[in-house]
């Protein structure tokens, strides 16, 4: 028998958090084009990483740090996308030297994903393959941990992309909560994909989550302020031993999303803090979970899901036509540029493959416009879509000349050997 | 040997803070009436400082009673005895502006007025006697009101200078030019660039500046329309007599082609332009749709939107919609080398104006050397024997004028060739002759 009296009477939580920064574009103009000019705005990106390492990263790093040496029963899960890895490698070194040390201390677990953040999932297995990998040998390399949860971009999720990531050898992964997948059916189970039991689904609880990492700070709230006693009451709710709650957040959302004045940092330590003193909570990792908890239910999910906008569906990045041309364009871009071997040019539209590009270009309004545009380094999503376009053009312009150069170079070649052929004639 | 005439002329901008066609007119017909002689009094709107010539400060000018103007420095032609002096009104009244929803717009080239009509009752200038009559200087609270406030001063610089005719120059200085009339009893010529119902659709037409064109043309001595198009539409919407309406069509100042501008990038083997505020107006829809049909037959086509407004959006999700973003290129707004730039990579300039009156950009697209197409719907076809022409909302016919173009060097050569010759005789020194013989006769019936 697994769990005594005791254990029935306690729920399992996890808490996820995301790290991820985008490899910003240039505003690149029309007037920019086939000047071979740098595509990112590293200056921009250096800031932007600086700034958030120091708000975030570093101070949240330390703080949880801090935690699992007092209480060494909590536990922690990280997803890096490769190219905030990067950044954090190049701009703010102390970070990576932090989640080095968190990695040490065993409770950490760190998940897979995709190197560049990106929607590969959705088009090109081969693809989405090599940039997991890309990602698996870098947490490897930088942070020795071997991922065996994964995570897709945004919790982007399907029965298809849970078959890809099983066969790349993951026992689970992640997807939000949503009602349209589990109906009346709760989200704080194990589940299992709809057609292989090896694989364990881990449901976002977007409520408890969306409660720190949106509302926390909103004075118009009706649970303003929300203070560590009333959040850890309401994870104590219903104990079960088969209960699994996974807050999932951006990382970001501590300093960052929610400034330190808020109080976000000493909320967030005391959570912590009275969740290790519960007795019917009791943190775990995900693979921890899937050792202990049953897993009895499939959930089938044949379109994909998100945990982004209010519609939770693929629309923050491809819901208009400037996002599905943009996307298009690039797609066949790459095909291109692989056809060509220009390998520079591939390189660059690895990171032009990042979903924050296509965020940008979201031209929905309200509430989650307003969250696009908080996100966003450009005034409008017009301008964004301008900007990318012309960073796919000027690559476009590059292949041209290239496969140009190359014809002429064969031209050579063959005159010569005509020459040296009448010559020896 | 005729009197020498001296006008009043309220205008707009003044080199170097040309934003616009209406600018460049204004400009380009003050230099000419010089050169034939005419002495210029040129009121604008706006002063920044670095004008060409010394502008004197509006700011300046007492109103009634105490007579104190400042020394004003006239501006002499070498050629010329012909003098004109520069007065510069510090005022909001801009004739395009950029304010648009930030998270929505790309830029807003168009006339924007505020919705709410100014207070009943409120007095719309301070007026104390003797006292300077400042103008804000900054955005007002309503380009109307700016306006009628610009009138309103337009009276105290007339009432103290001499000069024979009143010349003002689009509805946003009509209201000046009815009251400079009013104190002075001069005749007054309104000259229209532009209607209301070519900048909005008629469905968008503000009534209020409608009203403001159809005073200022009722009240005019006589009315100059920018070309026969224009004219028909001021018999046509506004109901002025045909005879009270002379047309001078705009000339062009031919600069020596400047040295091959490169900066612009060649993206493909054809590249077709849109040049223009992306605004209903000038059809940029329609290019679109031509577009789409062009690339069916012609498949490496590039087609390049240079300009902003508040149609751009639209035009830029119904692009994406046809899978077509990646032939199609976004400038942004143009500035002064950057037009040069679009030329030197342009095969062919398309102009689908729903209503132009009159049209500069394919007279500088000419001028550059490029190939045109003009909707018929414009003023400048008028002058343009020899250039293809369609209904712009004839996107069949739009596009195979298009196609034909690309396809064929020689048609594009010939073009060239008859539009290069066309231009030479399309100058702002006929159209000051015109305007001379104007000016006598309107100050011979007055007097």
């Amino acid at each position: 028998m697994r769990s005594t009296q005791e254990r029935n009477e306690s729920s399992s939580l996890s808490f996820y958090f995301q790290v991820h920064q985008p490899r910003r574009i240039r505003h690149l103009g029309f007037f920019d084009i086939g000047k071979e000019l740098s595509y990112f705005d590293d200056e921009l990106n250096g800031r932007i990483m600086r700034h958030v390492a120091k708000n975030c990263y570093e101070p949240a790093n330390q703080m949880f740090l801090r935690l699992i040496k007092k209480f060494p029963q909590t536990r922690l899960t990280f997803s890096l996308s490769g190219v905030a890895l990067e950044e954090l490698k190049q701009y703010a070194p102390a970070v990576v030297e932090s989640f080095r040390a968190l990695a040490a201390t065993g409770c950490v677990e760190f998940l897979g994903e995709t190197y560049y953040h990106s929607l590969a999932g959705l088009y090109d297995s081969q693809e989405f393959v090599r940039q997991v990998e890309l990602h698996r040998q870098a947490m490897k390399d930088t942070l020795g941990v071997n991922p065996i949860v994964f995570r897709n971009t945004e919790l982007i999720y399907s029965d298809e992309i849970g078959w890809l990531v099983r066969n790349l050898g993951f026992a689970g992964i992640y997807a939000d909560g949503v009602e349209k997948i589990l109906g009346r059916r709760s989200a704080d189970h194990v589940y299992r994909h709809a057609d292989d039991d090896d694989l364990r689904l881990f449901l976002r609880n977007y409520s408890l989550s969306d409660d720190i990492a949106f509302r926390f700070s909103d004075r118009g709230w009706k649970e303003w302020p929300l203070t560590p006693e009333k959040f850890t009451g309401w994870l104590e709710k219903n104990p079960s031993a088969d209960r699994l709650i996974n807050l999932g957040l951006d990382y970001e959302t501590f300093g960052e999303h929610q400034k330190a004045a808020t109080g976000i940092f000493t909320f967030m330590k005391k959570v912590v803090a009275s969740v290790a003193r519960s007795r019917r909570l009791r943190m775990v990792t995900p693979s921890e979970a899937m050792q202990v908890l049953p897993a009895t239910d499939k959930l089938s999910v044949p379109v994909p899901v998100s945990w982004a906008d209010k519609e939770r569906d693929l629309s923050a990045w491809l819901g208009n036509d400037l996002q599905r041309d943009a996307f298009d364009t690039m797609r066949s871009l790459v095909t291109k540029a692989t056809e060509n071997g220009d390998s520079q040019a591939l390189h660059s539209l690895c990171y032009l493959q990042t979903s924050d590009h296509f965020y940008y270009m979201s031209t929905k309004h309200g509430d989650d416009g307003r969250i696009h545009n908080y996100f966003s380094p450009y005034r409008s999503p017009y301008v964004a879509f301008i900007h990318y376009m012309n960073v796919l053009t000027d690559i476009s312009l590059r292949l041209k000349k290239r496969r140009k150069v190359e014809i002429m170079r064969k031209r050579e070649v063959l005159k010569r050997a005509s020459l040296r052929e009448a010559i020896t004639q | 040997m005729t009197k020498r005439i001296k006008v009043l002329t309220f205008g707009w901008e003044f080199p170097p803070h040309i934003t616009g066609g209406l600018g460049t007119a204004c400009y380009g017909l003050t230099k000419s009436l010089m050169k034939q002689g005419t002495d210029i009094l040129f009121v604008v709107p706006k002063a920044y400082g670095d004008e060409e010539i010394g502008v004197i400060d509006a700011s300046e000018v007492v109103m009634r009673g105490e007579h104190a103007s400042p020394e004003r420095t006239p501006l002499r032609l070498a050629t010329s005895r012909a003098e004109m002096r520069v007065i510069a009104v510090p005022s909001a009244i801009k004739p395009y502006t950029s304010a648009a929803p930030p998270a929505q717009a790309v830029e807003e080239w168009n006339y924007v007025i505020e919705r709410s009509a100014p207070t009943p009752g409120s007095p719309l200038v301070e007026k104390v006697v003797g006292r300077k009559y400042k103008f804000s200087g900054s955005y007002g609270p309503s380009l109307l009101q700016e306006v009628l406030r610009y009138g309103e001063v337009a009276s105290a610089i007339a009432a103290g200078e001499q000069f024979d005719v009143i010349h003002a120059h689009d509805w946003l200085t009509y209201p000046a030019g009815v009251a400079a009339k009013k104190v002075t009893r001069k005749p007054l010529i309104v000259h229209v660039h532009a209607t209301e119902y070519d900048r909005a659709s008629e469905r968008n037409a503000d009534p209020r500046v409608l009203a403001i064109e159809k005073e200022g043309m009722q009240r005019a001595d006589k009315v100059i329309a920018v070309s026969e198009w224009t004219k028909n539409i001021l018999v046509l919407k506004y109901g002025i007599k045909r005879e009270k309406i002379s047309v001078v069509h705009n000339g062009i100042i031919l600069k020596r082609k400047k040295a091959t501008a490169g900066g612009a990038p060649r993206l493909a083997k054809y590249m077709v332009t849109f040049l223009g505020r992306v605004t209903y107006q000038k059809g940029p829809q329609f290019f679109v749709e031509a577009a789409r049909k062009v690339l069916e037959k012609f498949p490496h086509t590039h087609f390049v939107v240079g300009g902003a407004g508040d149609l751009l959006p639209q035009i830029m999700e119904r692009v994406a919609a046809l899978r077509l973003s990646s032939k199609f290129h976004y400038t942004g707004f143009l500035k002064g080398a950057q037009v040069d730039q679009v030329w030197s990579v342009t095969d062919v300039y398309v102009m689908p104006s729903v209503s132009e009156p009159f049209g500069i950009a394919p007279l500088e697209a000419i001028r550059a050397g490029v190939p045109v197409i003009l909707s018929k719907q414009s003023g400048v076809s008028e002058v343009m024997p020899h250039a293809i022409k369609a209904d712009f909302w004839d996107t069949d016919a739009l596009a195979a004028a298009i196609c034909s173009v690309l396809q064929h060097k020689a048609l594009a050569k010939v073009l060239k060739a008859n539009a290069a010759e066309s231009l030479k005789k399309i100058t702002w020194d006929t159209a000051a002759r015109k305007l001379n013989k104007l000016y006598h006769e309107v100050h011979a019936r007055t007097k």
